[in-house]
C-alpha cells in the first residue's frame, strides 16, 4: 500500500497557492468585477479606465459588443441592442406582458415559454445575453489578474425568486465561470461596510438600483452576517423613474403613438434629466419629436411627484422586512445605501424619514455590492483560512406545492434561514390514483395562479390504494445558493422520483451544453481535454481533503483496519487520476466518496462536539 | 446518509426545557453555523459539501423549531410521544371557541371602524395577552410530567395555533389597510 505523507511541522502539504476569485455584481444597468488585491477589495477596470460596463449586449452581422459601444447604439438600433436583459432572467413570456419599456423587443416563443429576442444574429435567450456581460467581465479580470479564474461569486437580488437564480447560474455556466456562491446583493453590501467597521448589532440595507428593489435586515456579530429577514421587488427600480418621467415626456407631446426607438430615446432623456436633478433643482431638457425641437422645464418638485408612488412601495417593503425580522425601528443603527437610483434626492430623503437616522452613503452605492462579493470569494476560494467571516441567508419567498383546488400549500416559509431542508406528507385524491402531479410553486399568495411556477413532475407507480391511504412525502431542499431541490417518495413502497428543480423558463442541461459547445470555438478534442481536466481537479480536491483530514483525524477516528482500507483506496483513484480516462476518474471518484462517507460524518460529529465543547455538561445540570 | 440521533436540544446542548435562553440559543447556533456551514467547505470536495449542507440544514430546522414559542412547545410534546404537528381534527371546549369566533368577528369588522389603526392595535394586544397566558399554562402542566399533564399541555398548544393563526390574519390586514 501507498504510505502516508506527513508534511514538515508548520507547513502546509503543498506550498500555497494564492487562488484568483473575483466578485461580480451583474446588474440591470451597469456590471462591474472586483478582487482582493494586496488585502484590499476594489473594482478592476477596462483598458479605458472605467469600472462600470453597462449592460449592454449589442448583435450585430459582425460579431456581439458589450458596454459602452453597445450602449451608444441603443435608440439607433434597438432590436439588437439589449438594455436591461436582467428584468427578463427567469421570466415566461406571459410575464414580460406586464414589465414596461421591454415591449420594444421581438420576442419569439419557444417550448415551456421561454422568450428568445430575435436579432440580426438569430434568436437569444436572456440567459446567453447576460452570459456575454459575463465573459467579458471575465475577460477583464483575467487581464487584470494576469491569471486563470478559480471561480467567481455572483450577485443577485436577494428577491430573486429561484427560477432567476437558477438562469443567472446558467449564464455563469455558459460564460465558463464557476459559481462560487451566488450571493445577496445587500448581503454583499453589508460585507462591504461591515469589515470596514468591525461593526456589531442590526443595519438595514436599503438598495435600489436600475431593476431591482431590495431591503434586507442583518444582525452582525463577530463576523458573522445573519440576514434576518428581506424583502422587496424584483420589478422595481431606476428604469421605472425613467419610464414616469418618459411618460409624462409623452403626454407632454401630446401622447402620440411612438415607434421603438423614440421611447427608448425618451428614456434615455428622462435618464438623464433624473441624473441632472441629483445636483440641481430643476433642469431644462430638447426632445427632438415629429420634426420639431420642443424645450420642457423639470423641477425636482415635478419629479419627486412622478415617482412618490414608487417610494413609498419600498418604504412598505422596509416597514414589512422589519416586522419579519422582528426588530423594532429603533434598534437598526445603521441603515446602508446601496445601488445608483438612492442618489435620487426624494429616495434619501424618504429612508431618512422612515429609519429617523442619516442613511450611511461612505462606499460608492455603485460599487459596494462588487466589492463586498469580491471578499467573499477571497474567503471561498480558500485564500483565508483563519477568515471568521460567515454569511448567513434566507429564502426570500416561500416555498410550496400546488393542492386541490388550485391552492398554494407552502412547505417552507419565507425568511427560513437556509440551507433548508423541510418534508411534507400528501396523499392521494381518488381511489386507485396510480400517479400524482408534483407542481412546485413559489410566493406569498394563496391561489397557485398568483404564485410563480418552478417546476411539474410525475411521481408514477403509487400503489392503487384506497383515497387518502397512499402516503407520499415530497422533500424540499434549499441549498446555501437559494436554489431548490425535490424529491418525492411513496412510503409503503419506496418509489421516488427526484428532480433539481430547473425553472419552467430556464434552459435545461442539453440546451446548455449545446450552447456550450456552439459558443466554443475549439474542437472536439478540446472538449474532451477539458472534460478530462475538470475530473482531475475533483479527484486531486478529493484526495487532498482525504490527506488532510487522516493526518488530522485518522488515528483517533479510525481503527487500524479502516485506515489501511482508505489508504488503499485512495492510492486506487491516484492511479487512475494519472490517467486519461475521464469516465474511470469520476467512477473513481464516487467511489472513494462512498468509502468515506462515514469518516467525513465522523469528523463532522466531531466538530459539533468541539465546538460546544465547555457548554454542556454544566449548564444542562444547572437547569432543570 | 446523514445520522443524527440526537434531539435539537442535545443537538445545540442546551438543557430541554420550556424557558429557553433565547440569547443561548443564538450563540450556540452561531457557534455551529462556524463549523457547519457549506461556505466553510467551498475549497474542499462534493462530498463534504453536501454533507455540510444536511448538517446545517438540521441545524437550521433546529434553531427555527426552538426559537418560536409554539413550535418549541409542540416539539417538546412530540419528545414526549404527543405528535400535535400533524393533527388534522381537534376537539377545544365550546367557550373557547366562542371566544375565538368574537375575536375573529371584531378582526373583520376593523376594515370598516372608525379607527382601524388603533382597533387593530388593541386587538393585537388582546391576542398577544392570551397567548402569554396560554404558554404560562404550557409551561405549568409542562413541568407536571405526568401523562395527563402532557395532555392538558397539548390542549394549550391547540388553542395556541389558533391564537397563531388569528396573530397571522392581524399582519394580512395591517398589510391590506396600510399599504395601499
Amino acid at each position: 500500500m501507498a504510505l502516508l505523507q506527513i508534511a514538515e511541522p508548520g507547513q502546509s502539504p503543498e506550498p500555497h497557492k494564492r487562488k484568483l476569485a473575483v466578485g461580480i455584481d451583474l446588474g440591470t444597468t451597469n456590471s462591474l468585477v472586483a478582487a482582493v488585491r494586496s488585502g484590499e477589495s476594489s473594482t478592476l477596470s477596462d483598458e479605458g479606465g472605467s469600472h462600470l460596463l453597462p449592460s449592454v449586449v449589442r448583435y450585430t452581422e459582425q460579431g456581439v459588443v458589450v458596454g459602452q459601444a453597445a450602449l451608444a447604439k441603443a435608440s439607433v438600433d434597438p432590436f439588437n441592442t439589449i438594455v436591461s436583459v436582467k428584468r427578463l432572467m427567469g421570466r415566461g413570456i406571459t410575464d414580460l406582458k406586464g414589465l414596461q419599456g421591454e415591449a420594444v423587443y421581438r420576442f419569439s416563443e419557444r417550448d415551456g415559454g421561454m422568450p428568445f429576442l430575435q436579432t440580426v444574429a438569430g434568436d437569444k435567450s436572456p440567459v446567453e445575453i447576460s452570459a456575454e456581460i459575463l465573459k467579458t467581465l471575465k475577460a477583464r479580470a483575467r487581464a487584470a489578474l494576469e491569471g486563470e479564474l478559480e471561480g467567481a461569486v455572483i450577485t443577485v437580488p436577494a428577491y430573486f425568486d429561484d427560477a432567476q437564480r437558477q438562469a443567472t447560474k446558467d449564464a455563469a455556466q455558459l460564460a465558463g465561470i464557476k459559481v462560487l456562491r451566488l450571493l445577496n446583493e445587500p448581503t454583499a453590501a453589508a460585507v462591504a461596510y461591515g469589515l470596514d467597521q468591525a461593526a456589531e448589532g442590526v443595519i438595514a440595507v436599503y438598495d435600489l438600483g436600475g431593476g431591482t428593489f431590495d431591503i434586507s435586515i442583518l444582525r452582525l456579530n463577530k463576523g458573522v452576517f445573519e440576514v434576518l429577514a428581506t424583502g422587496g421587488d424584483s420589478a422595481l427600480g431606476g428604469d421605472d423613474f425613467d419610464l414616469a418621467l418618459a411618460q409624462w415626456f409623452l403626454d407632454q407631446l401630446g401622447g402620440k403613438e411612438v415607434v421603438a426607438g423614440e421611447s427608448r430615446y425618451l428614456t434615455e432623456k428622462a435618464r438623464w434629466v433624473k441624473e441632472q436633478l441629483t445636483d440641481h433643482a430643476s433642469v431644462t431638457v430638447e426632445l427632438d419629436h415629429a420634426g420639431q425641437r420642443i424645450s420642457l422645464d423639470v423641477s425636482r418638485e415635478l419629479f419627486d411627484g412622478l415617482v412618490e408612488p414608487l417610494i413609498s412601495k419600498t418604504i412598505r417593503a422596509c416597514r414589512r422586512s422589519l416586522r419579519d425580522a422582528g426588530v423594532e425601528l429603533d434598534e437598526v443603527q445603521d441603515v446602508v445605501m446601496v445601488g445608483g437610483s438612492t442618489r435620487v434626492p426624494a429616495v434619501r430623503s424618504r429612508v431618512e424619514q422612515f429609519f429617523q437616522r442619516a442613511p450611511r452613503i461612505d462606499i460608492d452605492p455603485d460599487r459596494v455590492v462588487a466589492v463586498g462579493a469580491a471578499i467573499q470569494a477571497d474567503v471561498l476560494a480558500g485564500n483565508k483560512p483563519d477568515s471568521e467571516m460567515l454569511l448567513l441567508d434566507v429564502l426570500p419567498l416561500s416555498l410550496g406545492l400546488e393542492t386541490m383546488g388550485g391552492l398554494a400549500e407552502k412547505v417552507i416559509h419565507r425568511n427560513s434561514s437556509i440551507p433548508v431542508a423541510r418534508a411534507q406528507e400528501f396523499t392521494t385524491y381518488q381511489d386507485g390514483q396510480t400517479a400524482m402531479m408534483i407542481h412546485v410553486v413559489q410566493g406569498e399568495r394563496e391561489l397557485v395562479s398568483d404564485c410563480r411556477s418552478l417546476a411539474q413532475f410525475v411521481l408514477r407507480g403509487i400503489p392503487p390504494m384506497a383515497a387518502g391511504a397512499a402516503k407520499i412525502r415530497v422533500t424540499f431542499q434549499v441549498d446555501a445558493d437559494g436554489l431548490l431541490g425535490v424529491s418525492a417518495k411513496e412510503l409503503s413502497t419506496g418509489v421516488e422520483s427526484e428532480i433539481q428543480v430547473k425553472p419552467s423558463y430556464g434552459l435545461d442541461d442539453n440546451e446548455i451544453a449545446d450552447m456550450l459547445k456552439a459558443s466554443y470555438s475549439f474542437a472536439e478534442d478540446d472538449m474532451v481535454l477539458r472534460h478530462l481536466r475538470e475530473q482531475q481537479v475533483e479527484a486531486d480536491r478529493l484526495l487532498a481533503s482525504l490527506e488532510q483530514a487522516m493526518q488530522a483525524d485518522g488515528e483517533s477516528l479510525l481503527t487500524p483496519q479502516e485506515l489501511t482500507h482508505l489508504s488503499e483506496q485512495m492510492a486506487i483513484l491516484q492511479t487512475l487520476r494519472n490517467g486519461s480516462d475521464a469516465a474511470a476518474i469520476e467512477q473513481g471518484v464516487k467511489v472513494l466518496s462512498q468509502a468515506s462517507d462515514f469518516f467525513a460524518a465522523r469528523r463532522m460529529d466531531q466538530s459539533i462536539k468541539n465546538a460546544l465543547k465547555g457548554h454542556t455538561i454544566d449548564e444542562i445540570e444547572g437547569d432543570s | 446518509m446523514m445520522d443524527i440521533t440526537q434531539n435539537y436540544f442535545e443537538f445545540l446542548a442546551l438543557p430541554v426545557t420550556y424557558q429557553l435562553d433565547l440569547q443561548a440559543l443564538s450563540e450556540r447556533s452561531r457557534e455551529l453555523q462556524k463549523t457547519l456551514h457549506p461556505d466553510r467547505f467551498s475549497h474542499l470536495s462534493d462530498r463534504e459539501r453536501r454533507l455540510s449542507v444536511q448538517y446545517t440544514a438540521y441545524l437550521n430546522e433546529a434553531v427555527a423549531t426552538l426559537k418560536h414559542p409554539l413550535s418549541r412547545a409542540q416539539y417538546l410534546l412530540k419528545l414526549k410521544g404527543l405528535d400535535t404537528f400533524s393533527e388534522s381534527q381537534v376537539q377545544l371546549d365550546p367557550m373557547f371557541l366562542i371566544q375565538q369566533m368574537e375575536l375573529r368577528e371584531s378582526l373583520e369588522d376593523i376594515a370598516s371602524a372608525a379607527d382601524p389603526e388603533a382597533e387593530l392595535e388593541q386587538l393585537r394586544q388582546t391576542v398577544e395577552q392570551e397567548m402569554k397566558s396560554l404558554r404560562e399554562q404550557f409551561d405549568r402542566y409542562y413541568q407536571q410530567s405526568t401523562p395527563s399533564a402532557y395532555e392538558a399541555a397539548a390542549v394549550c398548544v391547540r388553542k395556541m395555533q389558533f391564537i397563531d393563526k388569528l396573530g397571522r390574519e392581524i399582519e394580512v390586514l395591517e398589510d391590506q389597510l396600510f399599504d395601499e
